[in-house]
């Protein structure tokens, strides 16, 4: 994966997603700054940096809530780089938003029947997601705005699987949770996104606070510094110096002899 | 302070010169000096002009003063009211009411002003439980509340309204002047009070709740009192612009008086002209009377060209042309009340670039704006 | 006796009132926002069943199927086309843009058909009632204006609440952000609730026009009365509508008994007093803030 730009990259219409060039603007700031990125098929891709880094603005791009200043975004072939946010359910794209973002006058239920209000042909229901998530089905009825945080992910969640996507974003998934229910959430994530072959499974894009958790799943992580792609690789692969260094930024003075 | 501040950002950044904070340039005044010079000729008007001349200024004056009052009502303190006419109404029957007990009429309009602000501190503890649209909405109704309660009272006339008697031993001549600078005074107190208003503290808090109500609050702004100390300065602002309107036209017809198209008046002036500017009432007002005085004899197409041309601004020109004037390359602003502050050379923002000209769009949101209203 | 015919007129205008609410409510539950042209659409729809009454061989019937999905449709567009833009822009332009539109409607109206009053002839109903013992009448289309309110309030609470769009309008009224991200254009279901709303207010400006006569002038009372209807029966709640307009419309009745000068300010000195003493209405939903 590149950290920086190449010109003549062609975008990867093998994979799933190819990204090349984006740049999103914050008013003057240039919150992601000509990032490449490309996941494969059945792919669990983590993107982790600090605060400000560019993470939600990559998954907000992604997910057509923000309009990059340059840059293209190709997903399953077919360019969206414009494409409303309201149409890339129907692509195969669905967003778990920071922060839950659940209905709150709506029920449980009807919180999951929404997901299914574009959704794409696949083994995803409501049913399903009530099979995985048993106490779904017994609170069906109850207001989603009295959930528990971890219960409100859950439902976040269960709305985004039940459109069938083939590329499930989760934004901050870890964020105001107690880590029991963090890991809990994060353990049940291989369980979801396959079981058959990679090519037919759902490839995830995640944004991680929790740098521990992000590279416990993911089969590549990006690290980004300031709208930029600093680190790339598997977790395997990684020493938590480099993890480190991409993390904050070669800010420290005896760093930057090295 | 603030200089200080400045001075040490630049530091850090790197070599610069230190910069200042000011609040008014040169512009600021040319125009105070300006708008001394154009106060003094309109003062003069009444021994150089016919009277119907300055009968189509002194509408001005009252056009200037009700739409500065409904600017600061919703272009600074969000409160979008219209139900305004309320208290033209109100302040124009206090008049009434004051010269049945002898008081001098030109001394009822600042009378009037103080009894509209009583009488809206009772009225705001109920309109302000509605929020939004619907508080709008309810201004409205509580003006045909005070419209019909007045009709009801026959001894300020009843449904047919009543003449104003005790100027009638007066010179015409004279009481015509004296009206003309009694409006004039209004006028010149509305824009100014604007003005001096919210360049104190008040304007502050008001600015910080116009950004942000939740985030003011916690810094310790009182949102409610705020907005309602602009409630009761609009009000009475509003009120002695209607006992000008009494005390010019010498009599009052309540379902006129208490007519929403005051509140029509108002909010095409303030908006065509610049909402949350203090310039841009006085412009839109120019332009009111001008439109009026020309399209006069065409009846309804002239209120159908006003209705298309309030749902045009509302779409296109949100700022109104003061808004267009001071927000281009002008920057034009003839009334200060924000502090600009002013970068040394060499100086660098926060994040790093150097300050060079205006950066890339900000990504603009896709579909609706999901920042609803109210 | 009065007192109870008083008390019968009360309960059924307030169906009236309830279908002239209806829409304003959808609207502002799912909007935030306000049509300021509400009730001048309502007075247009009368007069265009007006001029398609007498002028065709449709009749006040055929009008009345002809104009009401006719303005639901007109509500979508215009909805789509202005109010849309205008809610992009921000809060004051809605209040502005509808406001403009309510000068332009009221004087086009004025220039069209002039200021006289003119009556929609309801057939056969017009001078049919029910004849109750004790003296009270009660008129067959107040009975049937009564019941409409009620079907059309019953079958908005039905589409909000099973229907998949219903759903969706529901989830866009929380979080439009977030509808997005399920596959939802909330400008299409922004248009959905403004074509109800003006689909009904049509109904009601019509059901009005056949009791009462009407001229250009009359709409923004009749938003007057929606709006204060939906404010005693309480925000966001259809039901309470349906209970804040016969609570408008008894107050109305009562003080017109008492004295006919006082028919407008009874109701809306009951207004006050549920703003004053019970801010949240009547029957509230959720808290509107």
């Amino acid at each position: 994966m590149n950290a920086r730009q190449d010109p003549d990259t062609q975008a990867d219409d093998s994979a799933l997603l190819s990204v090349r060039g984006l740049t999103v603007h914050h008013g003057q700031l240039r919150a992601v700054a000509d990032l490449d990125l490309d996941i494969a098929p059945g792919e669990t891709v983590a993107v982790i940096g600090a605060n400000g880094a560019g993470k939600s603005t990559l998954l907000g791009a992604l997910a057509g809530i923000l309009r990059p200043s340059a840059g293209t975004i190709r997903f399953a072939g077919r360019d969206v780089t414009g494409l409303p946010a309201h149409r890339r359910v129907a692509e195969g794209i669905c967003l778990v938003p920071e922060g839950r973002r659940l209905f709150p006058s709506l029920t449980v239920e009807e919180n999951l029947l929404t997901g299914a209000y574009r959704r794409r042909p696949g083994p995803w229901s409501v049913e399903a997601v009530m099979d995985l998530f048993p106490w779904m089905r017994e609170r069906r009825g109850q207001s989603a705005a009295r959930l528990s945080g971890g219960e409100q992910q859950a439902v976040a969640l269960g709305r985004a699987l039940v459109g069938n996507p083939r590329l499930l974003l989760l934004d901050e998934v870890s964020l105001g949770l107690a880590p029991a229910v963090v890991q809990r959430i994060y353990a049940l994530l291989p369980a979801l996104l396959n079981g058959h072959s990679p090519a037919q499974g759902i490839s995830v894009l995640l944004v991680e606070q929790d740098v521990a958790q992000a590279l416990k799943v993911a089969d590549r992580v990006h690290c980004l510094l300031e709208g930029r792609v600093a680190l790339s690789g598997r977790p395997a692969e990684l020493t938590a110096r480099q993890v480190e260094r991409a993390y904050f930024g070669p800010t420290r003075p005896r760093d930057s002899a090295a | 302070m603030t200089g200080h501040a400045v001075a040490a950002q630049a530091a850090l950044a790197g070599q610069a010169d230190k910069g200042t904070v000011k609040r008014g340039g040169r512009t600021a005044a040319w125009s105070a000096a300006g708008s001394g010079a154009a106060v003094a000729v309109l003062a003069y008007l009444p021994f150089a002009v016919f009277t119907s001349t300055t009968q189509t200024i002194l509408t001005f004056f009252e056009l200037v003063t009700l739409a500065s009052m409904w600017n600061l009502l919703a272009g600074y303190a969000g409160l979008v009211s219209v139900g305004q006419q309320a208290y033209i109404g109100l302040g124009a029957y206090a008049v009434l009411a004051f010269s049945d007990w002898g008081v001098q009429p030109f001394l009822g309009v600042l009378l009037a002003a103080l009894a509209c602000a009583a009488i809206a501190l009772p009225t705001s503890l109920l309109a302000f439980r509605l929020r939004g649209d619907y508080f709008a909405v309810g201004t409205w109704v509580i003006a045909e509340v005070y419209h019909v309660a007045v009709t009801r009272d026959n001894s300020l006339g009843g449904g047919s309204g009543r003449a104003l008697t005790t100027l009638s031993g007066l010179d015409p001549t004279l009481r015509d002047a004296i009206t003309y600078w009694v409006g004039l005074g209004v006028a010149v107190a509305s824009v100014a009070g604007c003005y001096l208003l919210l360049r104190g503290r008040l304007g502050l808090a008001l600015t910080a709740v116009r950004d942000n109500e939740v985030a003011a609050g916690s810094a310790g702004v009182d949102v409610t009192r705020a907005k309602r100390v602009v409630y009761l300065i609009a009000a009475a602002g509003t009120g002695a612009a209607g006992a000008v309107v009494l005390v010019s036209q010498l009599n009052v017809n309540p379902d006129s008086i208490f007519d929403v198209r005051w509140t029509a008046e108002m909010i095409f002036i303030t908006v065509i002209g610049g909402i949350g500017t203090i310039e841009g009432p006085v412009l839109g007002a120019v332009l009111y009377t001008v439109v009026q005085r020309v399209f006069s004899g065409a009846g309804v197409w002239y209120l159908i060209l006003l209705g298309s041309a309030a749902v045009a601004a509302a779409v296109w020109l949100p700022r109104g042309l003061w808004g267009l004037a001071s927000s281009g390359r002008l920057r034009l602003s003839l009334f200060p009340i924000g502090y600009t502050v002013v970068p040394g050379r060499g100086a660098v923002d926060a994040a790093g670039f150097s300050r060079s000209g205006p950066g890339p769009r900000s990504p603009t949101r896709q579909g609706p704006d999901p920042e609803s209203s109210g | 006796m009065i007192w109870v015919d008083a008390l019968v007129q009360g309960l059924l205008l307030g169906g009236l009132y309830a279908l002239f609410a209806c829409g304003l409510s959808l609207m502002f539950g799912v909007m935030r926002i306000v049509n300021l042209a509400h009730g001048d659409f309502a007075v247009l729809a009368a007069f265009l069943a007006y001029s398609l009454a007498t002028a065709t061989p449709l009749g006040t019937l055929g009008a009345t199927l002809l104009l009401v999905p006719a303005f639901a449709a007109f509500g979508y567009l215009v909805q789509r086309g202005l109010i849309q833009r205008a809610l992009t822009v921000g809060p004051l332009s809605t209040l502005l843009a509808t406001f403009g539109l309510s000068i332009v409607i009221q004087n086009a109206l004025l220039q069209g058909y002039s200021g006289d009053t003119r009556a929609l002839n309801p057939g056969s109903l017009v001078s049919a009632s029910l004849h109750l013992g004790g003296g009270i009448d009660v008129a067959y289309l107040a009975l049937i204006t009564f019941g409409l309110a009620v079907a059309v309030l019953a079958a908005l609470q039905l589409f909000l609440k099973i229907s998949r769009t219903g759903r969706m309008l529901r989830a866009a009224s929380d979080d439009p952000g977030a509808a997005a991200l399920v596959g939802a254009d909330a400008r299409h279901l922004y248009g959905i609730a403004a074509a109800l709303a003006f689909g009904t207010v049509a109904l009601a400006g019509l059901m009005f026009a056949m009791r009462s006569s009407f001229d250009p002038s009359i709409g923004p009372t009749r938003l007057l009365y929606a709006f204060e209807a939906v404010v005693i029966g309480g925000l966001g709640s259809l039901w309470g509508t349906l209970i804040g307009g016969m609570v408008l419309g008894l107050a109305q009745t009562f003080g017109a008994q008492y004295d006919p000068a006082f028919t407008l300010l009874s109701g809306h000195l009951v207004f006050l007093a549920v703003l004053a003493f019970r801010p949240q209405g009547l029957i509230p939903a959720r808290s509107m803030s």
